[in-house]
């Protein structure tokens, strides 16, 4: 447990020693900030589901990003070595890295608070609990892109492959729940369980089933443990 | 005390490591020297647990390292090759980090800082970015933080190359003073930088040990030949090949006219010294001896016959 905080606040603080973590948490902030004013004046209802609607597809890009460089940077500066021989365990380096990663991006949810601010000040008959669930959900969609990230972040030693990778895998699952209608009626069923959309939906309509919430423990869990798997590797090449 | 044990390395069809034994002993500071490639880095970063072995296997204080790799990395601090460093932190951040991580708290922890940051000298940079500094300074930091934890075991991965002749000095020095309490290995393609620092020196080529000793257990165990060199004034060719013939052990290799006078290069055995009966020779003759220099065998030239000859003839 010591060693994840070692490496994690290490971690926080090679995001905010270089402009890194300014600029992913100016330009989030400004693009969500865009698309919620944008519907926010025309329709004349105090509601945050523009947010929950866009930041999904913003973390499409802004995950990948972060979480690019948090493996393969240490692989491509030969840091790893330094790490590797420390008494870390690879599943606690791992845990480190994936905190940190996850803890810039509920920052990043964090800034979007000013717009439920200016919603609770200005609006009226607002439902606190579809707000919290939405909050809920993207919070578990980004802990869940988070690990993808890092996983892609671990099989290679650069980071725009590593980019690459995250966003098209990330990409599968948002896009699974959407493309249903061309895959066999058999598979139907599994594919939808398996897409993320699906998840995020039932948890952002005020639903919070224990398999929504299974469904991404588990699939945070595998992604974890395949890049922990693919750190130990290392040693055997 | 570290044994290593048949140790083989291979990448795919490569390989780097093909059976190789040695023990270091406590207190001991090793010198690990051979051409790039060799498989001095590999053979390090087995012991450091980074890599596996492909078969062999490695002991320190009698644990292997397939087994309590944790305990081993607790043991052993480590500069790896290049010096790879967290450029984007700070001097004090990276040292707090390297503390931290080898659970270094409270009062020790201010302890460990104020030793390293002392005996490192970096008391003027603690502040100071990692990519601000020196290639030196780098150099110093690198070793500071693999020696926060005071270990007993210290493995240098060509610690000075790359350095100016004033720094290999400054980290010589501080690598002996390590040494003085610690097992050290230094590896090292260059052997004058580490010659003066280790206590004995393992040579590899192609991944097999051609010598392991003490220099003067390499010295003597190397049959070359000794270099002289002669320039002398009043002195026909023809004499000067006469000098040659009426000393059989001496080989003349070089002999041409310098400003009026001769210079002379011969070789002999290193058992055998004709210098004397080569100054009375000159003396008889009426020679003029401008200048007689002796290049005795260099470790160096040790080093680069085994690592050329791989080792057939020493």
């Amino acid at each position: 447990m010591r060693n994840i905080s070692a490496i994690y606040f290490k971690e926080l603080k090679s995001f905010f020693n270089s402009p890194m973590a300014y600029i992913f948490l100016v330009i989030f902030s400004l693009i969500n900030g865009y698309f919620f004013t944008q519907t926010f004046f025309l329709i004349n209802q105090s509601d945050l589901r523009s947010l929950f609607n866009i930041i999904p597809l913003v973390f499409l890009f802004f995950i990948p990003a972060v979480t690019m460089g948090l493996i393969a940077w240490e692989k491509n500066s030969g840091t790893i070595e330094i790490m590797a021989t420390l008494p870390v365990k690879d599943s606690e380096f791992v845990l480190g890295k994936y905190f940190s990663g996850l803890t810039l991006i509920l920052v990043g949810i964090g800034f979007t608070l000013v717009h439920f601010i200016t919603l609770a000040s200005v609006g009226t008959n607002i439902d606190y609990g579809a707000v919290l669930c939405g909050y809920f959900g993207i919070m578990l969609l980004g802990a869940f892109y988070s690990s993808i990230g890092l996983f892609a972040s671990s099989v290679t030693e650069n980071q725009v492959v590593a980019f690459i990778i995250a966003i098209s895998v990330v990409i599968v699952f948002y896009l699974l729940d959407k493309i249903l209608i061309f895959t066999p009626a058999a598979l139907t069923g599994i594919l939808q369980y398996i897409s993320v959309e699906y998840h995020l939906s039932n948890i952002s309509r005020g639903v919070v089933d224990s398999r929504n919430i299974i469904y991404f423990l588990s699939m945070i869990w595998m992604f974890l443990s395949l890049t922990i798997r693919v750190v130990e590797i290392r040693k055997w090449r | 005390m570290i044994r290593v044990e048949n140790l083989v390395k291979n990448y795919g069809d490569v390989k780097a490591v093909r059976g190789i034994d040695f023990e270091v002993n406590d207190g001991e500071i090793l010198g690990f020297l051979g051409e790039n490639g060799a498989g001095k880095s590999t053979t390090l970063k087995i012991i450091t647990s980074f890599l596996s072995p492909t078969s062999g296997n490695v002991y320190v204080n009698d644990l292997n390292i397939q087994d309590h790799s944790l305990e081993i990395r607790k043991q052993i601090g480590y500069l790896p090759e290049l010096n790879p460093l967290y450029m984007d932190m700070r001097v004090f951040d990276l040292l707090e980090f390297s503390a931290r991580v080898r659970n270094i708290e409270g009062k020790a922890f201010k302890q460990s800082m104020a030793r390293v940051i002392e005996q490192c000298g970096l008391n003027g940079v603690v502040h100071k970015r990692v990519s601000d500094l020196s290639k030196g300074y780098k150099q110093r930091l690198g070793i500071a933080t693999a020696i926060i934890h005071d270990p007993k075991i210290l493995i240098l991965d060509e610690p000075v190359t790359g350095l100016d002749p004033n720094q290999i000095v400054e980290i010589r020095e501080l690598i002996k003073s390590l040494g003085q309490e610690k097992m050290v290995i230094i590896s090292s393609h260059i052997l004058h930088e580490i010659e003066a620092t280790v206590d004995r020196i393992i040579i590899i080529h192609a991944g097999e040990i051609v010598a392991n000793g003490t220099s003067e257990e390499l010295m003597s165990g190397f049959h070359g030949k000794t270099q002289l060199t002669l320039e002398v004034k009043n002195a026909s060719s023809d004499s000067i090949q006469k000098l040659a013939d009426t000393f059989p052990e001496i080989i003349l290799t070089k002999m041409e006219p310098v400003n009026g006078n001769h210079l002379v290069m011969m070789e002999y055995d290193k058992n055998s010294d004709p210098r004397e009966s080569i100054f009375n020779f000159a003396t008889d003759k009426g020679w003029i001896l401008l200048e007689m220099s002796l290049q005795k065998a260099q470790l160096e030239d040790i080093f680069r016959k085994l690592t050329i000859d791989g080792g057939a003839d020493a």
